[in-house]
């Protein structure tokens, strides 16, 4: 039993959302169930196209596709050789983990461990890895591998949560009214892509319009990015802190990392 | 060499670090003198702890320089906020440049702090991305479970991705609370008051029966700090780190197969039955030593561990 | 969440300042239900102890008052600062982790 049964599925078109992100004709992308694999086409060179769909629990089974696809992105171009990687498009529309005792059971921790793992084995290799959060985007199954791409990208309909404010409310027995004067003020919780924009996860949020110019901007800008990172230490790679500080989301957490570090200013 | 032990269990993080490191090596880095309190925290009047809940630093363990963070459970279910996890990252982006015999993280955390629970979330991404570019970089990375909070959520995920796992039977390593999953899918599902079920699938002898921690050991710090010494002192029992595309897919096919042979398995006793266990209904009882006998006569008899 | 500050006044501890000032702070507890934690520092004024406690325990100020006066006349502590999270614990449990804590700091200068 899956979070469908909560929530209607997401009343989206698959062909018509890859027609918006690739234009029509230039992707061959399946859903299948809840899992989302194939190519795009970006200025005129083809993207790996992997995730998940609909809302989608990710339990064990659609963990280790999309692992799988990964794997599989990293094999081919080992086997076609040359110096190019074909990046990577990931779709992320998840409810969050999969709520059963037997994947529990088997470790569905480790699954998304693995699934993480891939991603980076991709990253090391010099393929280019961009999210695009598509509706929900939740969690433990956001964090599996959406969160592991170098950028992510929320599209219009996206909504980024750990956890709805009113089962939070129940958890931390703070009242609602509470948390819902504070998430007025403050990113650090409340639901929202604009939050994780804020607070440096999320790189961009693009509205209706050219998706094809700017998946091929943001796949030119990470390259660019690559070159200029080539000589900094491998923990620069990941400049999602510096983002947050940059848009006044996220105070702390580059400073303290940098002091911890020892790259960082004296007390 | 203590007549009387610390059950691990028991110990504050401070109590671990202190009993599990070379006496008098630890040196902390951001400790409670400089206050790092969570801001978070404090807008919504809860109260904060000065070193936000983790203690890291440097220290040496068998001799060997290692670098370690160690996770207040009692504090907020030793939950990721902010501060707190990024001192975490930042201790394994500084490992990328230190290359210490290896990074432990004392692990006992119910995962995203909810008060910060985007931060919390961000926070364990980052945390994640920065224990690969370690572990890329040489540096071992070992995962210590054995406290009340257990390794769940976000950090039941973090704890996956280390090069090795020791945990005490009273650990738990898993990805959701029982709580949690009894709350949305009914008590049928997982009945998260039945502590002996809770246990057996998410406890320490699960996790070791499945290949998930490498070690298994008593609740007694001196034990946990024994394990990490052994693990240290053979590379080869570490995960030798190349993390490569054959490495993976061969971990990729053991997690299938193990998805396969326990395709409706939902208690630990179906999986110590299905590994030759002599007694599967015996094995919560078993003493950490004779655990480990029984897991070694199960597997040789069988040929392999799940 | 309550806040309060106060300020003994109390003899220092036998041994040179300098050392004293030198000190490395010391952590005692842990900030959870029925529990605190306590931080000591070298002071600025050798003749004054000051104590800054946030706790979550509301409206027991003179209950605090009273033991905190009582710890400052049990020992030495001029020239010390102590700085307090607190989770609703126990005058007891309070005097135990201030006298800890006094202990720890003392034992590491």
């Amino acid at each position: 039993m899956t979070s469908e049964a909560i929530f209607p599925p997401v009343a989206t078109d698959a062909g018509a959302l890859f027609d918006a992100l690739f234009g029509a004709g230039r992707h061959g992308v399946t859903v299948d169930g809840s899992f989302v694999h194939g190519t795009g086409e970006v200025d005129g060179r083809a993207v790996h196209v992997i995730g998940t769909w609909n809302r989608a629990a990710v339990d064990v089974t659609l963990a280790l596709r999309v692992a799988g696809a990964v794997l599989d992105a990293v094999a081919a171009d080992d086997a076609a050789g040359g110096a190019a990687r074909t990046p990577i498009v990931f779709i992320a529309s998840t409810s969050g983990q999969a709520l059963s005792r037997h994947d529990e059971l088997l470790g569905l921790n480790g699954y998304f461990a693995h699934i993480a793992r891939c991603v980076d084995l991709a990253r090391r290799r010099g393929h280019r890895t961009l999210a695009l959060i598509h509706g929900e985007a939740v969690s433990g199954g956001f964090l599996a591998f959406g969160m592991l791409a170098d950028r992510v990208i929320a599209l219009p309909d996206a909504q980024v949560r750990v956890m709805d404010l009113r089962a939070m409310a129940r958890v931390t027995k703070i009242p609602l009214d509470d948390l819902q004067a504070f998430a007025k003020v403050s990113p650090v919780f409340a639901p929202g892509a604009d939050n994780y924009w804020r607070m440096g996860a999320v790189h961009d949020i693009w509205p209706a319009g050219d998706w094809p110019a700017l998946l091929a901007a943001a796949l030119a800008a990470l390259a660019a990015r690559d070159e200029l990172a080539a000589g900094d230490g491998a923990w620069a790679a990941d400049n999602r802190a510096a983002l947050g500080l940059e848009r006044g989301g996220r105070g702390l957490a580059a400073p303290v990392a940098a002091r911890v570090r020892g790259t960082g200013a004296g007390a | 060499m203590t007549a009387r032990g610390i059950s691990y269990y028991e110990a504050t993080a401070r109590t671990r670090v202190a009993a599990l490191v070379d006496a008098g090596s630890f040196t902390e880095f951001c400790g409670a003198a400089e206050r790092l309190t969570s801001p978070h925290l404090a807008a919504l009047g809860a109260p904060v702890a000065f070193d936000d809940g983790v203690v890291a630093g440097s220290a040496t363990l068998g001799r060997r320089p290692v670098l370690l963070a160690a996770q207040e459970g009692k504090f907020n279910g030793g939950a990721v906020g902010e501060v707190h996890g990024a001192k975490i990252r930042g201790l394994l982006d500084r490992a990328c440049v230190e290359r210490p015999a290896a990074v432990l993280l004392l692990v006992d955390s119910g995962g995203v702090r909810l008060h910060e629970a985007n931060a919390g979330l961000i926070a364990i991404s980052e945390i994640m991305r920065a224990l690969l570019a370690a572990r890329a970089a040489g540096v071992p990375v070992i995962a210590l479970v054995g406290g009340s909070c257990g390794a769940f959520g976000g950090m039941g995920i973090v704890t996956r991705l280390c090069s090795a796992v020791v945990m005490s039977e009273e650990g738990r390593l898993s990805l959701s609370g029982p709580e949690v999953i009894e709350t949305v899918k009914g008590v049928e599902e997982f009945d998260s008051r039945d502590r002996a079920l809770v246990w057996r699938v998410t406890g320490g002898k699960l996790r070791r029966a499945l290949g998930e921690a490498q070690l298994l050991v008593n609740d007694d710090v001196a034990a946990f700090r024994e394990g990490v010494i052994g693990l240290l002192a053979s590379p080869a029992a570490v995960a030798a780190e190349d993390g490569g595309l054959a490495q993976l897919r061969a971990e990729h096919a053991a997690l299938a197969d193990r998805a396969t042979r326990f395709a409706t398995a939902r208690d630990g006793r179906e999986i110590w039955r299905a590994q030759g266990f002599a007694a599967p209904e015996r094995v919560p009882m078993l003493a950490a030593d004779e655990f480990n006998r029984a897991l070694a006569e199960a597997v040789g008899a069988n040929g392999g561990a799940a | 969440m309550e806040h309060m500050s106060l300020s003994f006044p109390a003899p220092t501890a036998s041994g040179d300042d300098a050392s004293k000032a030198r000190a490395a702070a010391v952590i005692c507890g842990v900030v959870a239900s029925g529990n605190l934690e306590v931080l000591v520092e070298a002071g600025d004024d050798p003749a004054f102890c000051d104590i800054v406690v946030n706790t979550s325990a509301e409206g027991f100020g003179d209950i605090w008052r009273a033991v905190l006066r009582d710890f400052a006349a049990r020992h030495a502590v001029g020239g010390l600062t102590l700085s307090i999270n607190d989770v609703g614990a126990t005058p007891a449990v309070v005097s135990l982790r201030l006298d800890q804590a006094f202990e720890s700091f003392r034992s590491a200068s």
